[in-house]
C-alpha cells in the first residue's frame, strides 16, 4: 500500500502580462516547481479571450506544502490584486513523494 | 480614387463579423505566426532599402523622427489630464499609446501606396522602429515621475526585447546585410505572400477591434473624440516634419501615418508592467477601436491628399 501526503494546490488564474514576474515571485517564496496553461475566460475585468497579446490569460498551478502556499498567496494578493485581473484559490491534493514538495 | 483594397474589405469583414458576433475566431497561434511573418517582412524590406542608402544622409532624419517620438506623448498627455480629467496614470498610458507607432497601419499604408504605385521612401520600417520607444519611456516618466523605484533594467529588457522590436529591428539588419539579391529566395514567402498575410492579419485585427465596442460605449465620448482628434493634428505633425526631411509626397504622407497611428502591442505590454494602475482597456479601446479603423479606413488617403496638396 502507497501512502499519500498531504498537500496544498495552489491555482493563480491571471493575465499572461505577468507571467515572468509571476514565476519569479513563485520560486523565491519557495516553489519546487509550477506548471503553466494558457486559458481564456470572464471575470469581472472582462472577456479574457485570449485572441491576442493583451488578451491572454495563465492558469499557474504550484504543489507546495501549507506554509509555502500561504506566503505565496499573501504576498501575490499584496503585490498584484489591486492592478491584474487575477483569482487565486488553494486546495488539498494528495502526492506520493512528499520530499517533491 | 476610393475604391477599398481587398486587404481593406477584409478589414471590414472582421469588423462586421465582430460586431455581429459571430464565431469566427483565428486561432492565437495563428495570429500569432501572421504577426511573426508581417513584422519580419517589413523589417526586411526596410532593411534591403536601407543597405542602398548612405547613414550620414539618415543621421539627420533619425534624429527628427526620434524627436517626434517625444514631443507626441508631450503633446496628447495635457489634453487627456485636463480636458479629459483623467487619472495621471491613464492619460500617461494613452499618450504613450499615441506617441508610438502600429506596425499593422504601416503595413495597411505601405500596402495602399503600392496599390496606386505611389512611390515611398522604401527604409522607413527603419522609423517604425525608432518611433517604437520614445513615446514607451515618456509615458512611464508622466505617470511615475523621474522616481527612483521605476526599474529601468528590467523594463529596457521589456522594451528592447519584446515581439515588435527584435522581429523588425532583426529583420531590418539581415535585410541590410542580405541586400537585394541574396534576400531573393525568401523573398517568395516575405514578399510574395506579403498581401495574402496582409488580408488575414486585418481580418483577426477587425475581430480585435470589433470587440472593443462594448468598452468604447462605457467610456464615452471624449475619448472617441481624442482617438480621432489626436491622430489628426499628429498626421499635420507628421506631414510638416516629413516635408522638413525633403522626403516624397508619398513618404511624407507615410510618415503622417505612423504619427497618426497608435500602437497596441509594444505600448500596453510595457505599460501593463510598468504603469499596472493604468486601466488597459481605456487606451486600448481608443487605440484600436478608433483610431486603427479610423487611419485604415479614412486616414491613409486623407493624409495623402494633404501631403499632395502641401507640397
Amino acid at each position: 500500500m502507497i501512502t499519500a501526503h498531504t498537500r496544498k494546490l495552489l491555482t493563480i488564474i491571471t493575465e499572461t502580462a505577468i507571467e515572468k514576474d509571476l514565476c519569479a515571485d513563485l520560486e523565491r517564496l519557495g516553489a519546487h516547481g509550477y506548471t503553466i496553461t494558457d486559458a481564456r475566460g470572464k471575470g469581472n475585468r472582462g472577456v479574457r479571450s485570449a485572441s491576442w497579446e493583451q488578451s491572454g490569460n495563465i492558469r499557474v498551478e504550484v504543489v507546495c506544502n501549507e506554509e509555502t502556499a500561504k506566503t505565496i498567496a499573501l504576498e501575490v494578493k499584496e503585490k498584484y490584486y489591486a492592478n491584474y485581473a487575477m483569482i487565486l484559490f488553494v486546495a488539498d491534493v494528495e502526492v506520493l513523494r512528499p520530499a517533491k514538495f | 480614387m476610393n475604391t477599398l483594397d481587398p486587404v481593406i474589405l477584409f478589414f471590414l469583414l472582421g469588423l462586421a463579423a465582430g460586431l455581429l458576433k459571430s464565431e469566427l475566431r483565428l486561432p492565437p497561434a495563428i495570429y500569432e505566426f501572421l504577426s511573426v511573418v508581417l513584422l519580419i517582412a517589413i523589417g526586411l524590406k526596410g532593411g534591403v532599402e536601407l543597405s542602398k542608402q548612405s547613414f550620414g544622409a539618415l543621421a539627420g532624419q533619425i534624429g527628427l523622427v526620434l524627436l517626434l517620438g517625444f514631443t507626441l506623448p508631450l503633446l496628447a498627455f495635457p489634453v487627456l489630464r485636463w480636458v479629459g480629467k483623467l487619472p495621471r496614470a491613464d492619460a500617461a498610458s494613452i499618450a504613450a499609446h499615441y506617441g508610438s507607432v502600429s506596425v499593422a497601419t504601416y503595413a495597411a499604408a505601405s500596402a495602399w501606396m503600392t496599390a496606386r504605385g505611389i512611390s515611398y521612401e522604401e527604409y522607413m520600417p527603419l522609423f517604425v522602429v525608432l518611433l517604437e520607444v520614445p513615446a514607451i519611456i515618456v509615458g512611464i516618466m508622466l505617470a511615475r515621475g523621474v522616481s527612483r523605484d521605476t526599474r529601468w533594467g528590467k523594463l529596457g529588457h521589456e522594451i528592447f526585447l519584446g515581439k515588435g522590436i527584435v522581429l523588425l529591428a532583426g529583420g531590418l539588419i539581415i535585410g541590410w546585410v542580405a541586400g537585394p539579391v541574396s534576400i531573393a529566395p525568401v523573398g517568395e514567402l516575405f514578399f510574395g505572400l506579403f498581401k495574402g498575410v496582409l488580408a488575414l492579419f486585418l481580418l483577426e485585427m477587425g475581430l480585435i477591434a470589433a470587440a472593443q465596442a462594448g468598452n468604447l460605449r462605457r467610456h464615452g465620448l471624449f475619448l472617441g473624440a481624442f482617438a480621432v482628434g489626436m491622430p489628426l493634428v499628429s498626421a499635420c505633425i507628421g506631414i510638416g516634419l516629413g516635408a522638413l526631411m525633403g522626403l516624397t509626397p508619398g513618404g511624407v504622407a507615410v510618415l503622417a501615418t505612423l504619427a497618426a497611428s497608435a500602437s497596441y502591442i509594444a505600448v500596453p505590454a510595457a505599460m501593463r508592467i510598468a504603469v499596472p494602475e493604468a486601466n488597459p482597456a481605456l487606451s486600448l479601446a481608443a487605440a484600436l477601436g478608433v483610431t486603427f479603423p479610423f487611419n485604415v479606413l479614412v486616414g491613409i488617403p486623407l493624409y495623402h491628399r494633404l501631403a499632395e496638396a502641401l507640397l
